[in-house]
């Protein structure tokens, strides 16, 4: 994979990871691409697109487009199915999850991210697993900032 | 982030990192993803932080690390940590195991030296239960095999393992934890699968001991929801890549064949892709589908329709010829614009090597010009024109149909061009014609509606005067000549130009200007190196087209000494009834060299065409050279082949020899195979230095396969055309 976008219907950026190393320009350029060449589909069409060398595969779910690019040997089915995955995940976490809740708490979203996916491959398949992980993670976080802000004795 | 530079962003993340606070800690490694890239100078400063907090005991802030790692480390960065990441992937957490794993897949694409380092601990990871860590093993298993074959071939002892795995997942009950839909860890099935088909390709060891397998997975998985399918995808893409024995084979095309058949779009799209990888190798199983494949030409989608449009060109055979091609017409009149050259000279290509009668494939060239004329590839002009002119028995018909089209509609540029060509040469059947009477009131008016819109548009290479003018030479009619003489004062250059030599060639020529606007004689589209005509006035038919870069200028002015006239107004030569780019490329070429030849010692000037000549012609094979000199003693030689046979060649080589003194240097070839009758050429440059300036000589040895036999021949070249003697 090499790089995952998320944008909204009137082509606003709320999260963008890449997996290989672009420079600004291109990313720029790129995202533009992505966002005028989703957003121009029609409602039923199908989901995958041919875009210079890569494949993009894009879901749209309530007013957010997911957005994918992979490599030609690669599995755009699989495709589909991370992306689903990725929301189930921030589904659960968030309970229920908008666009509102991705763009107050984008850094938790992009935890999420880094625990599911790592260098453009999936990293855990359980997703009880990946909810177990974040929710240690951000215990850890808490309870050391309650052990650091504790008056010491 | 969200859109706005941060680059103030990047000394602090790099502070965060290196606190010792978890939470500051998790927000600086967000940021270095973030903001810093290799190419940033402050990601190195993060380096010694990264070091740090690989080793250190809370395993959140090691997954921060090596998370970081993989996505942003550069070269430098994974060759200073390649040792701690081997390190560990040994370690005793699966949790970390796994981001190790793809960590160590980020360091590999990076700096593909180090994957040896990680080859033994992948192996062992195989072997553990964690699905996670299995994944990732699988993964870097997958990178490592496909950079390096050594490794491959070291990994194929793993195949029983993998094979063993995946039936464990595709058996194995309903487990909570991993299970999508019904199906047990696609991810995890998926991506075993990608892997043997790596290690199973080219390799009938390993492809036998993955058959049971790919054959219980095609059969069990359960089809129903996208999981299933993906799954199935992959297992007949992997089907499909290796040494598989013929059943499975059948097995994996039926699925795709029910693939066709799904409602759902994406799948559909899939399966096409999927089909357009085999079609070249088992053409007859995806035949049986043409029909569905032809009914996605009118789906609504725009991927489907491109990927129907190539898998529909790519199965029309001699058989289905006709049918097919009345849907590709139908879908080139509404198709989206984007699709339509690629459609037009796809239906060329078809038509070129099934048309099963000239009349038809006339017709068919002509539909495709009314509808989509703008689209068209320019050598598609010259081509119609020389299959026109070939097809003496229907030129009656064909000129009758251009004028009834040209009539309805002038707009496309390409139909007009041949249209004017046509009835210029032909315009005396037009009128004479038994189909329909039509006067030559008519015809002229015709004209001269040609002429003024095309005066108007700025590419019309070819001259729709010289029509007119060859119609007079059949039909004598003054008011040819009044309609000439008013574009002597015409705004476009060109026509201008055109219309003062035809005026001169109906005031002082008049004696020459019937032979000079004969009918043009049948050009043979494969004759390199005979010429149109031996006589220096036939060999006026050299078309020049205006602005081509080849055209010499003075050449021509010494035929014109030949005539016994240096008008300058007659200069370029007028083309005999046409002025439409010259149809082989290589016949003004060949009459260019004949020319000089003829004209013995005229000085090549510096754009003189190539001359060429065939070196060797047999069964149909042949082999025509041309050079050029570069300098004093640099040559470049130009080699194309044709086949004018009815069966494909393959394998086509070229080698080649020369005297010892002189430098050789073969450039790669254009392409090794040869389609039948014709239809491509393959070329291939050669560059040949001479410094001794010996006597040049070469031997060529032409090797190819044709029908399934190897011929191989020599030739002995020794003179080399152009070269000044």
């Amino acid at each position: 994979m090499r790089f995952m976008l998320l944008f909204s219907r009137q082509g606003k950026l709320r999260l963008q990871k890449w997996f290989t190393s672009m420079s600004e320009r291109e990313k720029k350029k790129i995202i533009r691409d992505m966002t005028t060449m989703v957003l121009a589909r029609q409602p039923r069409s199908c989901n995958f697109m041919q875009w210079k060398d890569l494949k993009i595969v894009y879901k749209r779910y309530a007013s957010l487009y997911f957005c994918l690019g992979v490599e030609s040997q690669e599995n755009e089915l699989l495709a589909l199915e991370i992306i689903h995955r990725y929301v189930e995940l921030l589904d659960k976490y968030f309970g229920n999850v908008c666009e509102l809740d991705i763009i107050f708490n984008f850094e938790k979203a992009y935890f999420i991210l880094d625990e599911f996916l790592m260098g453009g491959e999936i990293q855990e398949t359980s997703k009880q697993i990946v909810n177990r992980s974040i929710e240690a993670s951000d215990m850890l976080q808490e309870t050391l900032e309650e052990y650091m802000s504790k008056p010491a004795f | 982030m969200l859109g706005y530079p941060a680059h103030f962003g990047q000394m602090e993340c790099v502070r965060m990192i290196a606190s010792p606070r978890y939470s500051e800690k998790r927000v600086g490694y967000l940021g270095a993803m973030m903001l810093l890239d290799e190419k940033q100078d402050a990601s190195l400063l993060i380096t010694n932080s990264i070091k740090n907090d690989l080793s250190n005991s809370n395993q959140y802030i090691q997954s921060l690390a090596l998370c970081t790692l993989a996505c942003m480390g550069s070269a430098e960065m994974c060759r200073d940590l390649a040792p701690e990441i081997d390190r560990l992937l040994r370690a005793s957490n699966s949790y970390i195991k796994k981001k190790a794993a793809l960590c160590a897949v980020h360091i590999v694409r990076k700096v593909h030296d180090l994957g040896e380092l990680f080859t033994k601990a992948a192996r062992s990871l195989l072997t553990e239960k964690n699905h996670g860590v299995v994944h990732g093993a699988v993964v870097l298993i997958t990178e490592l095999c496909e950079r390096n074959s050594e490794t491959l071939e070291r990994f194929r002892k793993t195949v029983p393992d993998l094979v063993q795995i995946m039936k464990g997942l595709v058996i194995s009950g309903y487990s909570p934890d991993h299970d999508v839909a019904g199906i047990s860890d696609p991810f995890l099935q998926v991506r075993i699968l990608r892997l043997l088909r790596i290690l199973g390709r080219n390799n009938e060891a390993a492809s036998d001991a993955m058959n049971d397998l790919l054959a219980q997975v095609a059969t069990n998985t359960d089809s129903t929801k996208t999981v299933g399918n993906a799954v199935l995808y992959e297992t007949v893409l992997t089907v499909l890549d290796i040494k598989s024995e013929s059943g499975l084979r059948v097995l994996a095309v039926n699925i795709l064949g029910r693939f066709l058949l799904n409602n759902d779009r994406n799948i559909r799209y899939i399966a096409m892709t999927s089909l357009q990888k085999i079609v070249g190798t088992d053409h007859n199983a995806v035949q049986r589908h043409r029909g569905t494949i032809v009914d996605c030409l009118k789906d609504q989608d725009a991927s489907v329709k491109r990927r129907a449009l190539e898998l529909s060109l790519a199965l029309v055979s001699a058989s289905n010829i006709r049918s097919m091609m009345k849907e590709l017409l139908s879908f080139l009149s509404s198709c989206p614009p984007e699709l339509r050259s690629q459609t037009a000279s796809g239906i060329f290509n078809a038509a070129e090597r099934y048309a099963p009668s000239q009349r038809w494939h006339i017709d068919t060239i002509l539909h495709v010009l009314t509808t989509a004329g703008g689209d068209v590839r320019d050598e598609t002009v010259p081509n119609l024109i020389q299959l026109i002119t070939n097809t003496s028995e229907l030129h009656c018909y064909t000129v009758h149909k251009l004028y009834r089209a040209l009539l309805s509609d002038i707009s496309q540029q390409p139909l007009v061009q041949v249209a004017c060509w046509c009835i210029g040469e032909y315009g005396d059947l037009l009128l004479r014609g038994e189909c329909q009477e039509t006067e030559p009131v008519q015809v002229h008016r015709a004209q001269q509606t040609l002429v003024f819109p095309s005066a108007n548009s700025d590419c019309d290479p070819v001259n729709p005067l010289t029509a007119p003018l060859s119609l007079h030479n059949s039909t004598p009619d003054s008011r040819i000549r009044s309609i000439v003489s008013i574009y002597g004062s015409c705004i476009d250059v060109e026509l201008q130009q055109r219309a003062v030599e035809y005026n001169a060639l109906f005031k002082k020529y008049d004696h020459m200007r019937a032979a000079v606007l004969e009918r043009m004689p049948v050009i043979e589209k494969n004759s390199q190196g005979h010429t149109n005509g031996e006589t220096i006035k036939e060999s006026q038919t050299v078309k020049v087209k205006p602005g081509e870069p080849q055209q010499p200028a003075n050449q021509v002015c010494d035929l014109l000494d030949l005539l016994g006239g240096s008008e300058q107004p007659l200069q370029p030569s007028p083309a005999l009834g046409s002025a439409a780019p010259p149809i082989p490329v290589s016949t003004p070429n060949t009459v260019g060299g004949d020319l000089l030849d003829l004209l013995g010692g005229l000085e090549p000037t510096p754009i003189t065409p190539v001359a060429t000549v065939t070196v060797y012609e047999k069964d149909g094979v042949t082999v025509t050279l041309g050079c050029e000199k570069q300098s004093d003693s640099g040559l470049t030689v130009t080699l194309t082949a044709s086949n004018s046979t009815e069966s494909d060649i393959r394998g086509f080589t070229l080698q080649a020899a020369v005297p010892k003194s002189v430098q050789l240097h073969m450039k790669a070839p254009s392409g090794d195979s040869l389609p039948a009758r014709g239809a491509a050429k393959v070329t291939q440059m050669v560059v040949l230095n001479n410094p001794n300036k010996v006597n040049l000589k070469m031997r060529l040895r032409i090797s190819y396969t044709s029908q399934g036999s190897a011929v191989q021949d020599t030739v002995q070249i020794d003179s080399f055309p152009g070269l000044g003697q």
